[in-house]
């Protein structure tokens, strides 16, 4: 790669107690990519995507940002003023459960809105205009945009927090189990959806899965993590069609099996 | 009175409450955390708004108390008679007299000067408890200006109702920097709030808050570009002095649904009918079809 890295990390360790949650990672995420944490519960995934995004401080070990000015920051020695304003505007978390980031208080437009109105945005039927953009991009009906999240079923819900996440164009997003509690037949169509709007909008994502058929359809490369160690790491249909790690290799057949 | 400090307060808690205000005036708009004391008077009867008002009143000061605009409701009066007891200071109904004025609920409808404080009696000094109970997180979102949420309950009320639907206590931008609680005034009165060339300090005794804007302070009410803040009246006139740009009170003066609309701020009334202003004095009676 030619290319400079969005998000560099370097020997991170974490441990829980005697639980060592992460174990000397390295990790690497070029702009415009899809990177796939994947391993069983337990091995780390959630852990690594915390510290990545400076939400979890390691034992040690570094976490480099690339910010659009080419300027590189320290995740960890960054002021919090600074991390959180980070987070409101050129990152983005998406959260397994909808409802830990939306507020279900909130119409949609408003949930949709609120990004925009941190970011110093006062025009109303802007906002508006906006969050109905973004509801038809995330597959929503707009006419639903002053509707209560409550109404919503689940995989609306997490179209919605997609919508919420990406309507100040972050360049780079965590998103952990996105497809988690959904239905099989939900969990396609937002698959697809991610999918396209992450390679129309150039988005890179750290995106946390136990599920390989997820990676698969969205990562071009994949980190495999074994009680908090990467132990295999490369293009998604390198390592998925010819493992070489013997734990990938039981991954990789468990799932053909089931 | 023997056996009283003068204006009630010991002096060392006068001094700890100066030194809040004087941090609090250095830094518009932001909340002080104040050890407040316990008051011969219940929460909800102004405490702070009494403790503030002890803490810079002189004894050449004269000191005016008002009540949703009125001076001669029991709150106000017994404030009053409270400091002219205590202190022995000079009193007055009449807002030019005054150099303190301690206030709860609305701003005197005559412009304020220079040589004038005016006391807010605080109930609730944090705009957003209504949307983060967590005082450490409120904290937070001030330091770091982070009142997105504030803009998404207007939001909300755009989007319901039309307009935002808050009109009391209707958040204001001091200084371009802090969100503060005007205290539960009508929005009607915010723009007074604006580079008023007197001081305005607020004191909140339960939620032991102290916070001021200093004259001449940019004090702007939360809005949209699209949908700029914007005061509203009864469209009435007042029945008494025929003021048509006052606040006004409905007051219910039969049992046959006949109200009258009149002035809430009862000095500046009485003044303008001392001048020859009149109103037609009738009350208005309900229409039967509404
Ligand atoms: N806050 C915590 N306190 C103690 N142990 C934790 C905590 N968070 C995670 N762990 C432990 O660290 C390990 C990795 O957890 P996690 O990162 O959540 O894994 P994954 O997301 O892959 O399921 C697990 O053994 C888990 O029990
Ligand atoms: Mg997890």
């Amino acid at each position: 790669m030619t290319e400079e890295t969005l998000l560099s990390a370097r020997g991170l360790s974490l441990h829980f107690g005697k639980v060592p949650a992460l174990v000397n990672v390295d990790a690497d995420l070029w702009p415009g990519e899809v990177l796939a944490v994947v391993g069983e519960s337990g091995s780390g995934k959630t852990t690594l995507l915390n510290v990545l995004s400076g939400r979890m401080r390691a034992d040690s070990g570094v976490t480099w940002y690339r910010d659009p000015q080419s300027r590189l920051h320290d995740v960890h020695a960054m002021p919090a003023p600074a991390l959180r304003a980070l987070h409101r505007s050129d990152w983005g978390f998406v959260h397994q459960n909808p409802r830990d980031n939306l507020r279900m208080s909130v119409s949609a437009g408003g949930n949709v809105g609120e990004r925009l109105m941190a970011a110093g945005n006062r025009h109303y039927g802007n906002i508006r205009e906006a969050a109905i953009d973004w509801l038809a991009q995330v597959e929503i009906d707009p006419a639903r945009v002053d509707d209560m999240p409550r109404t919503f079923s689940g995989g609306m819900l997490q179209r919605l927090q997609i919508a919420r996440t990406l309507v100040t164009h972050p360049r780079l997003v965590f998103m952990d189990e996105p497809t988690g509690g959904l239905d099989v037949s939900v969990q396609a169509r937002l698959l697809d959806l991610i999918r396209s709007l992450v390679a129309r909008l150039n988005i890179a994502v750290v995106l946390v899965t136990h599920d390989l058929a997820v990676a698969r359809l969205l990562a071009h490369r994949i980190m495999v993590m074994q009680r908090g160690e990467v132990v295999e790491t490369g293009l998604t249909d390198q390592v998925l069609d010819d493992p070489q790690h013997a734990y990938t290799q039981l991954l990789v057949s468990s799932v053909l099996q089931a | 009175m023997n056996g009283y400090n003068f204006a009630y307060l010991d002096e060392q808690t006068k001094r700890m409450i100066r030194r809040a205000l004087l941090k609090a005036v250095a830094i518009p708009g932001h909340q002080v955390p104040f050890g407040s004391r316990e008051m011969p008077l219940p929460y909800g009867w102004g405490t702070g708004g009494i403790q503030v008002t002890a803490s810079v009143l002189g004894a050449a000061d004269t000191l005016k108390v008002i009540d949703q605009g009125a001076d001669d409701t029991t709150n106000a009066v017994s404030i009053r008679r409270f400091f002219a007891r205590t202190a022995g200071v000079a009193t007055t109904t009449d807002t030019n007299e005054a150099t303190i004025i301690q206030t709860r609920h609305r701003i005197p409808e005559k412009a304020l000067r220079e040589d004038q404080i005016i006391v807010y009696q605080v109930p609730q000094p944090e705009p957003l408890s209504k949307l983060e109970p967590s005082r450490a997180e409120t904290r937070r979102m001030h330091a770091l200006a982070e009142y997105g949420s504030m803009h998404v309950r207007l939001y909300e009320d755009i989007t319901r109702f039309g307009h935002v639907a808050i009109s009391y206590d209707y958040p204001v931008m001091v200084n371009h920097r802090y969100l503060m609680a005007p205290s539960p005034i009508p929005a009607f009165d915010n723009p007074k709030m604006h580079m008023m060339p007197a001081l305005q300090l607020f004191g909140a005794g339960r939620e032991k808050r102290i916070y001021a804007i200093p004259p001449y302070t940019d004090v702007r009410s939360l809005d949209f570009d699209d949908h700029p803040f914007r005061t509203t009246r009864a469209p009435q006139c007042c029945a008494l002095c025929g003021a048509d740009d006052s606040y006004l009170d409905e007051v219910v003066t039969d049992d046959q649904g006949g109200r009258m609309f009149v002035c809430s701020d009862t000095d500046h009334c009485e003044t303008r009918q001392a001048e020859g202003h009149t109103g037609t004095g009738e009350p208005v009676v309900k229409e039967a079809a509404e």
